[in-house]
């Protein structure tokens, strides 16, 4: 799976601009859904045909990643910039930004307002790309960036940018090439737009209407150095939603998601999540409500270039995913 | 010209039955249906020129305005009130208003400025703390003329000047504005769905309720927005200038503008040589928050009109940036296509 985890991660697509993750995602996937679409904000959307008895299942990752705008071009060339998300300006200095079109920037700081001691607010930073005025930018206003750093697999824990959520879009890739003798109708949703607005999650619940869903997403983690008081660590196992600052889990899905795990002799960990939410928030109020919980990959540094893995949480949740399809859902 | 009366009507959100009458009168024959919905959008249909309609298309733009709401009263006869929707505190002492359905004037007191003590010049004063003096001598006397829950606007009169205009409420009676004007103009090739919203300004109400009932297959919203040109001492760019024509939004804090509408705007204004700009990503947020995520989607656009000093008591807006907002939107529907929206 370490393939597949590295080409999602490198892979350009701030949130509304999904265009080429989402290509990348359809090659991926070709051949093993009975049928494939983008819906109108661009989610991609693949279902694979239970046999018949089964519920309407959706599984959903977010393909978009955290970035930034471009709101303007100096005369010089600097490019000034807004977030995409949750961007924290502690991990932005000496970082590095590639754009749709492949331009590649710095991030610098305006060296007159630094404060020693203090970190400067986003307005501070701005973007070179090398440019020698205006006229030679490659960017635009409005262009897009994601953040730039390549893929380590350091053995059992796997860094790269934007884990956040291409794990979860590798774990669906992964789970629907392995699934098999599945009584339930699974629709793998691919979202646009989680880090700023949730948008498509709920469009595409809404469409697709289903009886059950699982958002697949990172959470944090208290097994760092001084962190704040959190019962989630790395290599516990898959982490179980039981609520987040957004949506508190449908109490039968966690039940299931729980039993599946012991079933199967998987590890698995609850989590209380008390900053943070993810797609399921917005499926979880969609027509006449819908149940949904939340499988959580346990992450180190999210929203930084620098997310970490845990590779056997990674295996283990497409594992719980398959034993939780495998057999008829009663919530 | 329509902006002046939509200017000068009063329609604080909640309230936005004079606004809608002033439109529902303009484009009343010019439109194939008209009607208002239960929370009070007003939605003006003008069907498509030819038989096959592939695209619905809705156009729409917010009838409410920023104002304030009376809560209480003092034993002198003060009126106690709190904002409706986004005002600064710093834009209210001084002002004058029209307080409640008779239009009385009133006055937010202010300290003369002989009597000020101390750092008292230098402080904000907040909103809790003023009153509106509408002239009444006791507290019975102003329960008479104005009713808890009723609500104040600024009493501004639009004025032209040369190329401009100034006025109140231009967020967002330009945006109904340019709308009436589309929607006095030709059919286009699909169904066109005019909506006059309401409640924009306390959280994208009206909007939401409305693209549910159109299930528009794009939308366009039409804004006064924020313009910050004045002189700044570092070169980073305002939201939008004044005189640069109209502002596309890529991005604000409610909605990513679907990017292939963006692209058809931008295509269209730099063939027909239309002055265009871009709003500065990341700043406000609109109806189009809402109509995105309507059902299963609908791929969206704000299109504003830079407007100086909104959500204060005056704006000023260029009248070559409405007359250009009137005229992208309209060359940029007209060319339209269904095949713009695949993916």
């Amino acid at each position: 799976m370490k393939d597949i985890i590295k080409k999602l991660t490198q892979a350009y697509g701030p949130s509304g601009y999904e265009h080429q993750i989402r290509q990348l995602i359809r090659e991926e996937i070709r051949g093993h859904a009975d049928e494939m679409r983008a819906n109108a904000l661009g989610s991609l959307i693949a279902l694979k045909r239970g046999s018949g008895r089964g519920k309407k299942v959706m599984l959903a990752a977010h393909m978009d990643e955290i970035g930034v705008m471009v709101t303007h071009i100096d005369e010089k060339g600097f490019c000034r910039f807004a977030s995409i998300g949750g961007v924290f300006p502690l991990t932005l200095l000496g970082g590095r930004v590639v754009f749709g079109n492949g331009a590649v920037g710095v991030i610098g700081m305006e060296e007159k307002h630094f404060e020693r001691g203090k970190t400067p607010p986003l307005d501070q930073f701005f973007i070179d790309v090398g440019a020698k005025d205006k006229a030679s930018c490659p960017v635009k206003v409005g262009d897009a960036a994601g953040f730039l750093r390549p893929f380590e697999d350091l053995g059992d824990r796997l860094v790269a940018k934007t884990m956040d959520d291409r794990i979860g879009c590798a774990i669906l890739v992964e789970t629907l090439r392995k699934l098999r003798r599945c009584p339930h109708d699974v629709y793998f949703v691919f979202t646009v737009q989680e880090e700023m607005t949730l948008a498509g999650a709920g469009t595409s619940a809404y469409g697709i209407n289903p009886d059950m869903a699982l958002a697949v997403d990172v959470t944090l983690n208290g097994d760092t150095p001084e962190a704040k008081h959190m019962a989630v660590s790395l290599g516990e196992g898959p982490a179980i939603k039981v609520q987040d600052s957004g949506m508190v889990a449908h109490a039968g899905v966690k039940e299931l998601m729980v039993r599946r795990a012991e079933q199967a002799g998987l590890p698995y960990q609850l989590e209380v999540l008390s900053g943070g939410t993810t797609d399921a928030m917005a499926i979880q109020i969609v027509r006449e409500g819908i149940p949904t919980g939340c499988l959580s990959v346990p992450c180190r540094y999210v929203h930084s270039p620098s997310e970490m893995v845990d590779y056997q949480d990674v295996q283990n949740s497409v594992k719980l995913l398959l034993a939780i399809l495998a057999k008829p859902i009663e919530l | 010209m329509i902006l002046q009366e939509l200017a000068q009507a009063i329609g604080v959100s909640g309230n936005e039955d004079a606004v809608r009458k002033i439109i529902a009168d303009a484009v009343r024959d010019h439109v194939d249906e008209l009607h208002t919905d239960t929370i009070g959008n007003l939605f003006a249909v003008k069907k498509a020129r030819r038989a096959k309609r592939a695209l619905k298309v809705m156009v729409a733009a917010h009838m409410d305005e920023v104002g304030l709401m009376i809560t209480g009263y003092d034993e002198s006869g003060g009126l106690r009130f709190q904002p409706v929707g986004g005002i600064d505190d710093r834009v209210l002492p001084g002002k004058v208003l029209l307080v409640g359905p008779d239009k009385i004037p009133g006055v937010i007191g202010a300290k003369p400025v002989h009597l000020l003590k101390g750092d008292e010049s230098k402080q904000v004063i907040k909103i809790d703390a003023m009153v509106i003096d509408i002239g009444a001598s006791s507290k019975e006397e102003a329960e008479k003329l104005v009713k808890l829950g009723q609500v104040a606007a600024f009493a501004t009169r639009y004025n032209k000047v040369g190329r401009t205009a100034t006025g109140k409420a231009f967020d967002d009676r330009a945006g109904c504005a340019v709308l009436v004007e589309l929607l006095r103009g030709a059919r286009f090739p699909f169904d066109f769905y005019g909506v006059f919203t309401v409640q924009e300004e306390v959280g994208l109400r009206g909007a939401r309720v409305a693209a549910s009932a159109v299930e528009p297959d794009c939308a366009f919203v039409l804004e006064g927005t924020v313009c910050d040109d004045l002189p700044k001492d570092k070169d980073t760019s305002p939201t939008t200038e004044l005189g640069k024509g109209p502002a596309i939004s890529l991005m604000d804090r409610s909605v990513f503008a679907d990017r292939r509408l963006v692209d058809h705007l931008v295509a269209t204004a730099e063939k027909l040589g239309i002055p265009y700009q871009f709003k500065q990503p990341g700043v406000g947020g609109t109806d189009a928050g809402a109509i995105a995520r309507s059902r299963t989607g609908v791929p969206s656009v704000p299109v504003s009109v830079p407007c100086r000093y909104i959500h204060s008591p005056v704006a000023r807006l260029s009248l070559d940036d409405f007359d250009n907002t009137v005229r992208l939107m309209r060359e940029s529907l007209k060319r339209l296509t269904p095949d713009l929206l695949r993916r």
